[in-house]
């Protein structure tokens, strides 16, 4: 796993109290982690905090899954 | 109207937690003051405090994760916890579950909070301030404000009736109380777990109250001395945290279902002193009416109270006020009256002092004990009714008296007479 997987991996497993395993690219955050539309707002925010980027709304929209938001911070880091 | 009983008592203070280690604790005179740690106090003029203790559940310490899911914690301040702590308490010791749509529409929440959450709104202006408004999280709403507690209690065991919170800063708990019973003997709820919740125990919340001079600021270096009701050398009172709830039950529904019932609340007095922000009326006759009214309805007599608990936060002004109100509504009667302050052993609760207090008054009659008023070296004035200096008193109660006074001139009292 990448170093940007194992940072988002631990903010998922802070903020939602889910088992580590349970954390894989296609879980959904809210169908296979338990977030409601609130938590995937503050999931977001955490992101932004520990990456240093901003994540706008209809981008954060898209992110439904532990592997979108790898993609999506993968993708911000590099540019 | 309905008869209201009690049938079921939950409490998180700074004695610890559960209804067993607060009233050993209480009847033996122990205390839960101590120099605030957990934040920095040097140039506060106040730097003690009544604290919950924490601890691994055990010994009657308070464990969060026994009673908050501990990944919502981070959400919510404290006092939503013991709110829930407390509220899930009673409804355990009534035995009361909302397993049917009719048991859960009939069973609701009213539980209230003198302040809310101050902490964290604290907290999330600084983060506001440092780090701009998209830091600022999506429960900084839901987790600060007041009827969250009820709202979480309600979620969190099914009760769908009537969900309503009370703001009357240290009136809260009994307001709270008194309300949730009108609305079991106006018939719309059969339950009602009422009470309040409060965790000022911060930098904003001590700067605060010690800014409007309330605080207690000679005692810093002796914190288990500091909260000395009626006694000559008091100088303010001492913050505390923590919740009390009591779940109330129309007295046919309790019998019916061969509840405990630990007492019947046979009266409410409400009344406003219209006269100052933080101040008592000189004359005491806020307070005088609010207990006259709780007697009304009541079929008692003065001469037949037992116990008051009062409000006695242990500030020069308020204690003695309480004291000659209470002289002038018993009259020769006080002198068979015991009445004392808890506030000595646990500080001052603010939205919850009322309804710990009312779990501590209702505990009074069911062991036959009037608990201490620590502390109480030197009354600073003489009065015929027994203060219960230092020591608890066994004593039969069968009709107690439980008194609190808010900012804004509200004042509240709950009368409450053991089951024959």
């Amino acid at each position: 796993m990448s170093d940007v997987a194992e940072r988002v991996k631990k903010i998922v497993i802070e903020h939602l109290g889910v088992e580590p395993e349970k954390v894989v690219t296609n879980a959904n955050f809210i169908d296979d982690l338990g977030a409601d539309s609130l938590d995937t707002v503050e999931l977001v925010m955490a992101f932004e905090e520990e990456f240093g980027v901003e994540i706008p709304d209809d981008a954060a929209e898209k992110i439904a899954t532990f592997g979108d938001a790898v993609d999506f911070l993968v993708k911000a880091q590099a540019a | 109207m309905r008869r209201v009983v009690v049938t079921g008592l939950g409490v998180v203070s700074p004695l610890g937690c559960g209804v067993e280690t607060n009233w050993r604790r209480l009847a033996a005179g122990e205390h839960g003051f101590r120099r605030i740690d957990m934040f920095e106090v040097n140039d506060l003029a106040c730097q003690i405090a009544a604290v919950v203790p924490r601890g691994d559940g055990a010994n009657g310490t308070f464990n969060p994760d026994d009673w908050f899911d501990p990944k919502e914690q981070r959400k919510v301040d404290d006092f939503i916890i013991y709110g829930v702590c407390a509220a899930t308490q009673a409804l355990k010791d009534a035995n009361w579950t909302a397993d049917t749509p009719e048991k859960q529409e009939t069973t609701g929440v009213l539980i209230g909070s003198g302040i809310g959450g101050l902490g964290g709104i604290y907290e999330t202006s600084v983060t506001l301030l440092e780090k701009g408004p998209r830091r600022v999280s999506p429960f900084f709403v839901s987790g600060r404000i007041i009827n969250l507690v009820a709202g979480y209690v309600s979620i969190l065991h099914g009760l769908k009736g009537p969900n309503h919170a009370v703001v009357t800063a240290c009136a809260t708990g009994t307001h709270a109380i008194g309300d949730a019973a009108r609305i079991i003997a106006m018939g719309d709820a059969d339950v009602m777990v009422a009470g309040g919740a409060e965790s000022p125990v911060n930098r904003i919340g001590v700067a605060g109250f010690a800014a409007c001079r309330a605080l207690t600021t000679g005692f810093n270096d002796r914190p288990e001395a500091a909260s000395r009701p009626y006694d000559r050398n008091r100088d303010g009172f001492v913050l505390g945290e923590g919740a009390g709830c009591v779940v109330l039950e129309d007295y046919e529904h309790a019998r019916a279902r061969g509840a405990k019932i630990y007492a019947e609340l046979i009266g409410y007095g409400m009344s406003g002193d219209a006269y100052h922000i933080t101040a008592p009326t000189p004359d005491g006759d806020g307070a005088y009416r609010c207990m006259k009214m709780a007697l009304k309805r009541s079929n008692t007599s003065v001469s037949d109270i037992d116990y008051v608990n009062a409000h006695g936060t242990s500030t020069p002004l308020g204690d003695e006020i309480e004291l000659r109100a209470v002289e002038r509504l018993l009259g020769n009667a006080g002198a068979n009256l015991s009445m004392s302050s808890t506030k000595s052993a646990i500080g001052h609760l603010l939205g919850a002092a009322g309804a710990v207090e009312a779990v501590y008054t209702i505990l009074a009659m069911t062991h036959g004990v009037a608990p201490p008023t620590r502390n109480l070296d030197n009354p600073s004035v003489e009065t015929a009714i027994d203060l219960v200096p230092h020591h608890a008193r066994t004593r039969e109660i069968n009709l107690a008296l439980s008194n609190s006074f808010g900012f804004g001139g509200t004042n509240a009292s709950l009368l409450f007479r053991k089951p024959s």
